[in-house]
């Protein structure tokens, strides 16, 4: 039976670095989504296959949901979002491997996902309207509430982290607490819970960012 | 009882307790949001596409409140950092 742990474990370390099966798992769901993505691009035609069909479905749906909130070109976001939806997707559903763990439960990793969305809104912040524009949406109404910006923005980095972190173990610390109870089927239905919980998280994640980026943005009217 | 014990004790009531009122906030209030979303969209079938997205953003929004609870009710089970006090 898994051990419930809250730390990732080390598997082997070389020299000073580190590597923990988070990383390992990690590993595995980047060469997984490269080589679908290798096997999609080999054969693309305007007749498409049904694996294609599905990939452009899963495309098109991502560019729909960028569209329909963001105020500017969804081409901007599409590519960095996209990759951080599908990344999180995936890293989710690895844990139901037998042998592999969540790297999402890992609060590392998803931290590390929260500053890349943190970073983004700045990034596409300053690249739409420029440095002096967006540091005037701090400024706003008052200057009183500067503070009140800067905390908001470190504490809606750390909420993102913590419950992508929070959702992806409590899914795992359920299953392996009911299989210490109830053994053989009790466990499947929360597994299966666990799966629509971990696309939901995916997608929450990406549309939070989305709605950060936009809230940066603010087209002049 | 020496301090270890104590504290141990004390950690796990009170994991309990964070967890028990910690969820219950959150629950009543995702029951309240979701039957609201459903009286919405029995009005307006047609919005309903806007409403589900709007909802399941707005209950994650929610449900964290009753992850932190559950964060830290790990940070006191399995992280406690009052056991370095006593434990040298």
């Amino acid at each position: 039976m898994r051990k419930i742990s809250v730390f990732p474990e080390t598997v082997l370390s070389i020299g000073p670095v580190h590597i923990t099966n988070t990383v390992i798992t990690t590993w595995f769901v980047m060469a997984v989504i490269i080589t679908v993505c290798y096997f999609a691009k080999r054969d693309l035609s305007l007749r498409p296959s049904v694996f294609q069909e599905v990939l452009e479905a899963i495309f098109e749906a991502i560019e729909k949901t960028i569209k329909d909130v963001l105020p500017v070109d969804p081409w901007l976001v599409v590519p960095v979002l996209g990759t951080l939806w599908i990344l999180i997707g995936f890293s989710n559903l690895a844990g139901l491997i037998p042998g592999l763990t969540t790297p999402t439960a890992d609060l590392n990793t998803t931290f590390a996902f929260a500053v890349i969305s943190y970073s983004m809104t700045h990034v596409f912040g300053i690249a739409t309207q420029g440095i002096k524009g967006y540091l005037s949406h701090y400024k706003e109404p008052t200057w009183m509430l500067l503070p009140f910006h800067l905390i908001a923005e470190a504490t809606r980095t750390v909420a993102l982290a913590v419950r992508l972190f929070g959702n992806m173990l409590s899914g795992e610390m359920i299953a392996v607490i009911l299989l210490g109870i109830a053994g053989l089927l009790v466990p499947i239905p929360f597994s299966l819970l666990h799966i629509v919980i971990g696309l939901i998280q995916a997608y929450i994640f990406g549309v939070l960012t989305l709605v950060f980026i936009a809230g940066g943005i603010r087209t002049k009217p | 009882m020496d301090s270890l014990t104590i504290i141990i004790s004390v950690s796990i009531i009170a994991a309990g307790l964070a967890i028990a009122i910690g969820g219950y906030g959150p629950a009543r209030s995702l029951g309240e949001a979701l039957s609201k979303a459903l009286e919405a969209i029995a009005r307006q079938p047609e919005a309903s596409a806007q409403i589900m997205r709007t909802v399941f953003v707005g209950m994650a929004l929610i449900e964290s409140i009753a992850i932190y609870a559950f964060v830290i009710a790990l940070i006191i089970l399995f992280a406690n950092p009052l056991i370095g006090y006593i434990v040298k």
